[in-house]
């Protein structure tokens, strides 16, 4: 029961936070979304906050990353730095196109929104849902909403800002989104930003998504995407966790895909103390193609949980899921992989894999594939592996001179590639190498000039 | 450059090698024979040091010096190379990060500058033109999806690639067609000099006709019972290893 009185506390403290502060939330934040925060905030006060053990939050221990000590701002901003000088991507001939996100807002440097020529639209999602009511109107809140779980509703409640990308019909983005998600400040600080991002009917656009922390200070991030696919549109999305370890991350990505669309949706956790990934797709249009991917490389007493959620609701669409990591030391981890194939979902072809490789018997990995399926024509599979790395292939290596150590390296870092490869951004998919083999090697994979020393 | 005295090896208790004397020196090549279970591949890997076996007494030196202690990449990197009966499939690792990992580790070892990518790639052209592998395999995973000849192959364009003074193949003919054995036994030939030396290990003669020992050991029951020259390998042919077995009955 004591877990319970918990959730209830942290629970009030929530309501009486948002009850507080809902004047100054408002006032900083555009109408559009205000209207979302009653609603949201009586949804948080049913559901309550997710208990470890809970069907859907078996392993991740929510309740110790959420403290009532934590900063939030609410009020305009209250940072007076120069992030383009504290930061910049060093990643060489990736030409992207920089959106930046400080605490939980767009950082725009005045200018709250962008058109480009083609009429791709990025910047503000506030700025957005006054400037664009129309488009925001029609997808804001509209996946993630219907979710029964409390933190997303927190999110929708608390949420001021976030990154929003509007890629026209038939356009074709030529050259990457990338946002910078950094959380920086003077104290322990949460926060929770809402991102949208739409692909119109045959758009095409490539968002790569880091984050980072820039300040030694405990952080907690609780964010929400949602991600539309129109008919034959396609997105590659690339997300790479690089937060030090004393900061804690939520993600919820809520993606909706019409026909012939195609997602690919990789999600590379490289640092971070604890880390929650929830991804929901629904496949709502046939011949949709979705492929949910993860690596994760997990030391020291990391935490990272990935829950996948496939909804297959219409006939012949394509789902891989392929789930990727390494833990050392006493770290620990969770996947949670289900496909759900509904009555009418006839030619569905469903695929799922999580493979781990265990390097200490500290090391822990909770592995639960779930399939639901209604269909009777349908081809699915699962899998799940836990291992160590392969004696004869070590063998293999050394006998050609190569050290036991370098050895190792070499086939972790061939464990990891795997997924590395379906990213399709190539500058990124060759710095994302190198990235994990600084991992791997215990290097720090620092991939800017952050001041914190994580590793 | 191999001498091997008394070695006695055993695996769970179980006796595999009960007393193996060889020496082996530049220049030369030896042919192991022996039907199968007779301990050949128990002695290929305890030589390239495989940790699964024990060690119960006896000794190996490797050109003057202990071979038992060192490590696989030590022995790698004093100029031993096993070719491995059943090469191992390492997907996700290419052939040519795992080939300059080897080479350069080697030349480290020997106080040499790493090659660069150019100096790579031509002594990987040539090491390909000399044992006729597919240009396309070494642009692959290691072994993967490789078929049983091409991996035989591409065990002896890594030796050509690293040089070893001295190199076991380990039943390297086996599985192979004609055709596959004689660029095999041609690499091998190729790669032949007076400063290495080479021990091949096998069950048939075939192997014998295009690569000619100069001498031939038969390994029986985890003991050499007979050495003598190529023509032991015809007699052996001939009679069939039941000669053998009763030779060592009349023993």
């Amino acid at each position: 029961m004591n877990t319970i009185t918990k959730a209830t506390t942290l629970k009030d403290h929530f309501l009486n936070l948002f009850r507080e502060n809902a004047g100054v939330i408002s006032a900083n934040s555009a109408p559009f979304l205000n209207r979302f925060r009653e609603d949201a905030i009586a949804r948080v006060e049913q559901a309550g906050f997710p208990v470890k053990g809970s069907e859907d939050y078996r392993y991740a221990d929510i309740e110790s990353v959420f403290r009532n000590d934590l900063h939030h701002i609410f009020g305009p901003r209250n940072i007076d730095l120069n992030v383009r000088e504290i930061f910049h991507c060093d990643v060489p001939d990736l030409e992207t196109s920089l959106l930046l996100l400080v605490n939980g807002r767009y950082y725009g440097n005045g200018k709250q929104l962008n058109k480009f020529p083609d009429g791709i639209i990025a910047g503000s999602l506030a700025r957005a849902s006054v400037e664009y009511p129309e488009i925001v109107r029609k997808h804001y809140n509209s996946y993630a909403g219907k979710s029964k779980d409390g933190l997303v509703s927190l999110n929708t409640a608390f949420a001021q800002d976030g990154i929003f990308i509007y890629v026209p019909e038939g356009v074709k983005a030529d050259k990457p989104l990338q946002i910078v998600n950094i959380m920086i400040s003077d104290n322990d600080l949460m926060a929770q930003h809402r991102n949208l991002f739409i692909a119109e009917k045959g758009a095409e656009v490539k968002i790569v998504i880091c984050d980072h922390s820039l300040s030694a200070h405990r952080f907690l991030t609780n964010s929400v995407n949602e991600v539309y696919t129109g008919e034959d549109a396609l997105i590659n999305l690339t997300r790479i966790q690089n937060e030090h370890n004393g900061a804690s991350q939520i993600t919820h990505s809520y993606s909706h895909q019409e026909a012939r669309s195609n997602l690919t949706a990789s999600t590379i956790s490289l640092h971070g103390g604890f880390i929650r990934n929830n991804v929901f797709v629904t496949l709502n249009g046939e011949h949709a193609e979705n492929h949910s991917l993860g690596l994760y490389l997990s030391d020291k007493g990391q935490y990272i949980d990935n829950f996948v959620f496939i909804d297959h609701a219409s006939p012949n669409c394509f789902s891989n899921q392929l789930y990727k990591g390494v833990l050392d030391d006493f770290a620990s981890g969770s996947f949670n992989g289900r496909i759900l194939v509904r009555r009418d979902a006839q030619k569905t072809n469903a695929f799922q894999s999580n493979n781990n490789i265990l390097l200490t018997d500290d090391a822990k990995m909770y592995s639960r594939p779930q399939l639901e399926i209604y269909a009777d024509d349908v081809k699915c599979s699962h899998g799940s592996t836990m291992g160590q790395l392969d004696d004869n292939a070590l063998f293999y290596l050394r006998s050609r001179g190569i050290e036991y150590k370098e050895a190792r390296l070499l086939l972790m870092f061939a464990f990891a590639h795997e997924v590395i490869q379906n990213i399709k951004v190539e500058a990124l998919r060759d710095r994302i190498d190198d990235l994990v083999n600084k991992r791997l090697r215990g290097e720090l994979s620092r991939c800017n000039n952050c001041a914190m020393q994580c590793g | 450059m191999l001498v091997i005295k008394d070695l006695k090896v055993s695996i769970d208790g179980l006796e595999i090698l009960k007393g193996i004397d060889l020496e082996v020196k530049a220049g030369e090549v030896h042919a192991i024979m022996g039907p199968n279970g007779s301990g050949k591949s128990t002695l290929a890997s305890i030589l390239a040091g495989r940790d699964i076996f024990n060690v119960d007494s006896g000794s190996v030196t490797f050109n003057g010096e202990d071979l038992l202690e060192k490590s696989p990449e030590e022995r790698a990197k004093d100029g031993l190379f096993l070719g491995f009966q059943y090469p191992i499939e390492i997907p996700g690792v290419s052939m040519v990060n795992f080939l300059k990992t080897a080479i350069n580790e080697m030349r480290k070892h020997r106080g040499q500058q790493p090659l660069s990518a150019s100096e790579f790639l031509k002594k990987m052209r040539e090491k390909k033109d000399l044992v006729e592998i597919d240009s396309s395999l070494t642009s692959r995973s290691v072994n993967e999806g490789f078929s049983g000849g091409e991996k035989k192959k591409n065990e002896i364009f890594q030796m050509a690639m690293l040089e070893p003074k001295l190199a076991i193949l380990d039943e390297t003919d086996s599985g192979l067609d004609i055709d596959a054995l004689k660029v095999v036994a041609k690499g091998v030939n190729n790669l032949k000099s007076p400063d290495n030396a080479t021990i091949v290990i096998t069950h048939y003669q075939r192997l014998l006709d295009y690569i000619i020992p100069d001498y031939v050991h038969v390994l029986y029951k985890g003991r050499i019972v007979r050495s003598g020259g190529k023509e032991l390998a015809l007699m052996l042919e001939e009679k069939g290893y039941d000669w053998v077995r009763n030779e060592e009955v009349k023993l």
